[in-house]
């Protein structure tokens, strides 16, 4: 198909600036001045992630400057979802996260990317909410994970828009979010988490694929989330946490062979809910048709 | 018969000027005119149905009037086809058709049946030449000249055929013109000998072919012929499609004969991929790619099978440089094509453009290259090769079943929720409009799960359930299984994938060699295709309304079947039971709690049509036999009836079943048990009974109201069928109950069996099984049907039959789905024999049991008779009893059971008595041996009653081992939960009874589990027996296998 291609080739990457806000408007739903964010070292960390994706990794990088407006607008993932030549730009579950797609509607229509608004699409009353991170997308289908931010309404909108690929859905028990628990970690590899929601999960995503993927079992469930590009250099990147983070799981990631491993620290992320793959959006502009 | 005949024509007169029916089995002139009438009043609705529903027809179906009706000339010169025709033209030839069918009833029944043999053999006999309405006439049989004597000549049918289109626009306009077409076609194939029939065979590129066949020539002739036309030699991957009745796409059987499965005489298909291969490349010859590759194209712009923009940009740059070449810059035409040709279901200019873009890339591209890139694409599309069925989950939410190669696809909207694996699942089937999946239990699972999906009806739950057994058996199987051999027992369909699977294809297409065919790729005519294609979509979606009119169109056709078929009695009940069948499922939405007792899910193997009339007879009688053989069974022996009866009274009533029967053999326990029964009902019936309530409901009116009663007071109810009536009624009604429930019923066809042979002694031979009941009690099991049946009969005599008819349906059912509707008029008819027939194989049957009673224990006699008193209330027990396991039969089968529906595995494990009867067919002769670990005796008593009806021998062998209870003396036990279900191998249907009963502090729980082992002497009894005892044992680890009861039925010789 058309935009079947394995999974891991991208040419660009759109990532949102850390405001000075960061963490800030968190409070209102689940913050009780508990968790308490280092501005400072999470720019830091982001600054270290797109200099990986950039430099070690060698794609274009699009940066959307951050808007202390939108205290969230950084988890970028969660906009939007692009596969191929289409982005679906999702309907956050969050009412003030809805106006964070506005910046990247519109680098991604300078991309020539063919736009899909899900929120146009349903209208208001359709009550469909989809947001980036619950989506696993492998190369070759979809995986939804129903969570509290994404819906079944969301889920069809996005199988009505990738009408090539079967979109399953999942239920997410482990982690607040998919892909907190799992991300792809090659071509035709998952890496995922240990706990019981995570294999759950993963069981549900075997029993309803049609295609047989390696399993890569990490740990920790902050260790799941990576970030798999294979790079224009044709070489195999894996974003991952540094051991520091989580340190059960380094070894793990051993076991990729031929990867450049690229240690990426995302703690104070990671304290809000997001990872490592919430603070980008991959796209590759270079199809091939098959 | 006359006069019967008159009231079958009113009703068919009704029935016919709305529909256009497929063929019914024969009806019985036998029919009772209130029957009729009933039927009338249903065909009548299904007209009216019909009517709304034929307006959904789509376009190119009335096309297809146009174009068949030459055909139709050609093939016209049958008597029903020009009745039909008359009838539907107006009330004129409404009288034409009486007098017609007057005439075919007056017809002996030989003469009957030799009108439909030599039509067929006729038809067969004749060469291929056309068939002139001259030599029709000429070759038809005599009767057939009598009734073309009476006035409708071959010019008479002519014009009906050619002006049907006209007359019928009158009453119903084009629709109306459709049906006749339909029932015309129907009846020239029948009674016509037929020799050739044109068919219309639409492919892929767009273009017709046509051909004749013989009109008895299977689906494979003309599948082969269409084949050659096309130079294709990888032909498995495709198959011939037809719209029934129903407006559904189904696939035209190659092993049947062509004429059986399109309903309507419309010899219209489509050549379609079936199977789509999963790995195009892999095909050997270029043309079977293109042929794919066609079908994909049409698939695509239809819709069916979705993608996204850039895919339909890609797909269509294919198509286009295969079926236009390079791109040439110079020519501004292909712009102009592409904006003629479509692509996609939405198409518009920007995806044109991006086509036309995308084709100058695949400058100096062969089209076979262009094809292998097309099929590339496209086979890497989710939905590829994907078919969707409309159903609903458990909890009534709309989802679709989509089967593929590699297993069964569950989706809600776009999404998929879930996924079974061909490797992952144990068994297929559908019953009623349920469909069933056994799923293999996961690493963490212990048990098997049964998941269950609601059809629209239940003819779509069987063709999804033939199109699971295909895809599963041309996908994953080496060879395709043969069909289940032993035609006897096994309900249900037999159905199972005939051609070669997609390893044998292989193989063979790895060894065509010759040269790549020269084809020519024609500018696919998609847009004008669609049109064909469209309808076909919709199809899928055609609803329940669709449905419908085929009924009504089905019925008349029956009815004039049935004329003509009557004659010969025995094929007449046979088919009479056939159409029943298919009129049940129609029913069987108002009925759904009809439960049928036996229930057979159609395996992947179940049905056949193929039977014989003979072969369903015998299949009948077989069936009534194990009923017999169940309920006579009790009597055998008295020794160890005590510490069943303690054990049974104590157990609830579900339990008892079999073991009631031998304890009848006591006297005195029997009367213990029977009041222990009593109250142990009272309070059991409520657990069970709750679920019955719904059914009730569901069922006919008067099935419900027994229903109904007999859950609340079951005895009461008893009491006032105490009468003779109700043994009769008894094992009849409960047929009838099951006659709702589609393919299941096999008690139901016990009682259908014996109408041949035997007319009713009615009186008599009820007080006889009033005594018998008494005596022996056993009469619970029969009674559990019979109980249900009872109600029924009551309030409805009619549709008893209609019940055993469908029984008949299970067996032979494939070939008409229309059947269902067949059934519902042919209930009517059914019902006068059904009754007395049940009434006689019972008198029999008791007869016997009398007399082996009368043998083992005068005493028992005595006091049963005493007892009679009670066994009103007995049996009213019983009855509720009945009704309770039949309910939750069903219901378990239908709700919970599709978790448990394997084998109980689930299920409460502690309980001992694990009972197991082995049945084969028929009875006369009966041998009971029991043995008894307890008592370490062996009683073997054989009574033999010549029962002038059947001839058969039964055996029964009853192993007991010893009881450790030594409660159960009389005093019941609280029924805590009993549950029934029922599961179906390959040759043994197995149903199993769980209950819980708390006694005294204690609760037990017993299984007792009923496996039928059917077969033909080609089956080792023995060893299906021991299977199945091993099976229990190993399901059920921590139980005792504390009795075994294996009564063998074998034929001796037919009926008289």
């Amino acid at each position: 198909m058309a935009n079947m291609c394995p999974y891991g080739r991208f040419t660009h990457a759109v990532v949102r600036g850390i405001p000075e806000t960061f963490g800030k408007a968190v409070g209102d739903s689940r913050k009780n001045g508990e968790t308490s964010v280092e501005l400072a070292k999470a720019q830091r960390q982001f600054g270290c992630l797109t200099g990986a994706l950039r430099q070690k990794v060698g794609l274009q990088l699009i940066e959307i400057p951050p808007d202390p407006e939108l205290p969230e607008s950084w988890r970028i993932e969660d906009v939007a979802v692009i596969q191929g030549d289409t982005a679906l730009i999702t309907r956050p579950f969050k009412q003030q996260r809805r106006s964070e797609a506005e910046a990247v509607r519109k680098v991604v229509s300078e991309l020539n990317l063919t736009v899909v608004e899900m929120g146009a699409e349903e209208g208001d009353s359709g009550g469909a909410t989809l947001e980036g991170s619950d989506v696993l997308f492998t190369g070759r289908e979809f995986f939804v994970g129903i969570s509290s931010h994404t819906n079944h309404r969301g889920a069809e909108v996005l199988a009505d828009t990738f009408r090539d690929f079967a979109v399953s859905t999942v239920p997410v028990c482990g982690g607040a979010r998919l892909r907190n628990i799992c991300s792809m970690g090659g071509p035709n590899t998952i890496i995922i988490s240990n706990s019981d929601g995570a294999k759950k999960t993963l069981r549900m995503m075997e029993q309803l694929t049609d295609h047989h993927y390696e399993v890569l079992t990490v740990p920790e469930d902050s260790a799941a989330n990576c970030i798999y590009i294979k790079g224009p250099s044709k070489h195999d990147f894996l974003l991952h946490r540094p051991a520091e983070e989580c340190p059960d799981s380094a070894s793990a990631f051993q076991k990729l062979q031929d990867y450049t491993l690229l240690p990426t620290a995302c703690s104070e992320a990671s304290k809000l809910g997001a990872s490592l793959s919430s603070l980008c959006l991959l796209v590759n502009r270079k199809h091939t048709y098959f | 018969m006359t006069t019967e005949v008159g009231s079958e024509t009113e009703v068919k007169e009704k029935a016919e000027e709305s529909a256009a029916e497929t063929d019914q089995s024969e009806k019985a002139s036998e029919e009772a005119p209130e029957v009729t009438a009933a039927e009338g009043e249903e065909k009548e609705k299904d007209g009216k149905e019909g009517k709304g529903i034929a307006r959904y027809l789509p376009t190119w179906l009335k096309k297809q009037k146009s174009q068949t009706s030459p055909t139709k000339e050609e093939l016209t010169t049958r008597e029903s086809d020009s009745k039909d025709a008359q009838e539907e033209d107006g009330p004129v030839p409404e009288v034409n058709g009486h007098a017609e069918e007057e005439n075919e009833a007056v017809k002996s029944d030989q003469v009957k049946e030799k009108e439909a043999e030599s039509h067929s053999t006729a038809s067969a006999d004749t060469e291929p030449a056309k068939e002139e309405k001259v030599e029709e006439s000429a070759e038809k049989s005599p009767e057939e000249t009598a009734v073309t004597e009476e006035g409708e000549g071959a010019e008479e049918e002519k014009k009906e055929q050619e002006g049907e289109g006209e007359a019928q626009g009158e009453e119903g306009g084009g629709e109306e013109g459709h049906t006749s077409i339909f029932q015309s076609p129907l009846r020239l194939v029948r009674k016509n000998k037929m020799k050739q029939a044109v068919c219309l065979v639409t492919l892929l590129d767009g273009t017709d072919f046509t051909c004749e066949v013989e009109k008895r020539a299977k689906g494979q002739f003309l599948f082969f012929k269409v084949c050659e036309h096309l130079n294709l030699m990888e032909k498995d991957y495709f198959g011939l499609a037809y719209i029934d009745s129903h407006e559904q796409k189904c696939w035209l059987d190659p092993t049947k004969e062509i004429k059986r499965q399109i309903r309507s005489n419309n010899w219209q298909f489509a050549f379609n991929v079936k199977f789509y291969p999963p790995d195009p490349s892999l095909l050997t010859e270029d043309i079977t790619r293109y042929l794919l590759c066609l079908q994909l194209r049409e698939d695509v712009a239809s819709g069916r099978l979705p993608c996204s923009f850039v895919t339909h940009a890609l797909l269509g740059s294919y198509t286009l440089q295969a079926e236009a070449g390079d791109y040439e810059p110079d020519q501004p035409r292909p712009l102009d094509n592409v904006g003629q040709l479509t692509f996609a279901p939405n198409q518009n200019k920007e995806m044109e453009e991006k086509i036309l873009e995308l084709h100058k890339s695949h400058r100096g591209m062969t089209p076979a290259l262009a094809d292998i890139q097309f099929l590339e694409n496209a086979k890497k599309l989710s939905m590829y090769g994907v078919d969707l069925h409309h159903a609903k989950d458990s909890e009534g939410v709309d989802i679709m079943l989509g089967v593929c190669a590699n297993g069964l696809l569950v989706y809600k909207d776009r999404l998929r929720i879930n996924r079974f694996a061909w490797p992952k699942i144990l068994k297929i089937s559908y019953k009623r409009n349920n469909f069933y999946i056994k799923i293999r239990p996961g690493e963490t699972e212990q048990f098997e799960s049964t998941v269950g999906f609601k059809l629209q009806n239940h003819r779509s739950a069987k063709r999804l359930w033939k199109v699971c057994v295909e895809n599963h058996s041309f996908f994953r199987l080496n060879a395709p299984e043969p069909p289940a051999k032993a035609r006897f027992l096994t309900l249900g369909s037999k159905f199972r994938y005939s051609g070669r699977t997609q390893a044998q294809t292989r193989v063979a297409s790895s060894l065509i060699d010759r040269p790549e065919p020269c084809f020519e790729r024609t500018a696919s005519k998609r847009s004008s295709r669609s049109l064909d294609g469209a309808p076909r979509i919709s199809i899928t979606e055609a609803t329940s309304e669709n449905g419908r009119d085929p009924h009504l169109d089905l019925l008349s056709d029956s009815k004039v079947m049935e004329v003509d078929l009557s004659p010969g009695d025995a094929e007449a009940t046979p088919t009479q039971s056939l159409g029943a069948s298919e009129p049940a499922p129609s029913q069987s939405p108002n009925r759904v709690h009809g439960d049928n007792i036996y229930v057979r899910h159609s395996n992947l193997m179940l049905e056949d049509h193929d039977k014989t009339t003979d072969e369903v007879l015998k299949h009948q009688a077989s069936i009534s036999q194990l009923k017999r053989s169940f309920m006579e069974a009790p009597p055998p022996s008295p020794p160890q009836p005590n510490q069943w009866e303690k054990r049974l009274t104590s157990s609830p009533a579900p339990t008892i079943r079999i073991q009631q029967q031998q304890q009848v053999s006591l006297e005195e326990e029997i009367a213990s048990v029977l009041l222990s029964r009593h109250s142990g009902y009272c309070s059991a019936p409520p657990a069970c009974c709750t679920p019955e309530p719904t059914l009730d409901a569901d069922l006919t009116p008067g099935s419900t109201s027994t229903l109904a009663a007999t859950e609340e007071s079951a005895p009461q109810l008893e009491d006032v069928s105490a009468a003779e009536n109700l043994i009769s009624e008894t094992k009849e009604p409960a047929k009838t109950a099951e006659v709702e429930i589609e393919e299941t019923v096999v008690v139901q066809e016990v009682s259908i069996a014996p109408k041949p042979g035997l007319v009713s002694v009615t009186s008599p031979q009820e007080v006889a099984v009033e005594k018998e009941v008494v005596v022996t009690v056993e009469t619970k099991e029969a009674k559990q049907e019979s109980v249900s049946s009872e109600s029924e009969s009551e309030e409805e005599a009619e549709y008893h039959p209609n019940v055993s008819v469908s029984i008949c349906h299970t067996q032979i059912p494939e070939e008409e789905e229309e059947e269902e509707e067949e059934k519902e008029e042919e209930k009517g008819v059914s019902v006068p024999d059904g009754p007395s027939l049940p009434a006689e194989v019972e008198e029999e049957e008791i007869e016997k049991k009398k007399n082996v009673e009368e043998e083992v224990e005068a005493k028992s006699n005595n006091d049963p008779i005493t007892t009679q008193a009670t066994n009103g209330h007995t049996l009213p027990e019983e009855s509720g009893l009945a009704p309770e396991e039949e309910e939750e039969e069903e219901e378990e089968e239908e709700e919970e059971e599709l978790k448990m529906n394997g084998e109980a595995s689930v299920v409460e494990a502690e309980p001992r008595p694990l009972v197991i009867c082995c049945s084969e067919p028929p009875v006369v002769k009966t041998e009971m041996v029991t043995i008894s670990d307890t008592f370490a005796a062996q009683k073997t008593e054989i009574a033999t009653k010549e029962v002038p009806i059947v001839h058969t021998e039964t055996k029964t062998i009853t192993y007991e081992a010893a009881q450790l209870d030594g409660n159960g003396d009389g005093e019941p036990g609280v029924l805590m939960t009993a549950q029934t279900i029922t599961s179906e191998s390959l040759c043994t249907t197995t149903t199993t009874h769980i209950t819980k009963t708390l006694k005294g502090g204690l609760s037990e729980t017993r299984i007792e589990k009923r496996i039928v082992i059917t077969g033909d002497c080609d089956i080792d009894h023995d060893q299906a027996l021991a299977q199945a005892i091993k099976e229990a044992k190993e399901q059920h680890p921590d139980m005792s296998v504390t009795r075994v009861v294996v009564h063998k039925e074998t034929e001796l010789a037919e009926e008289d």
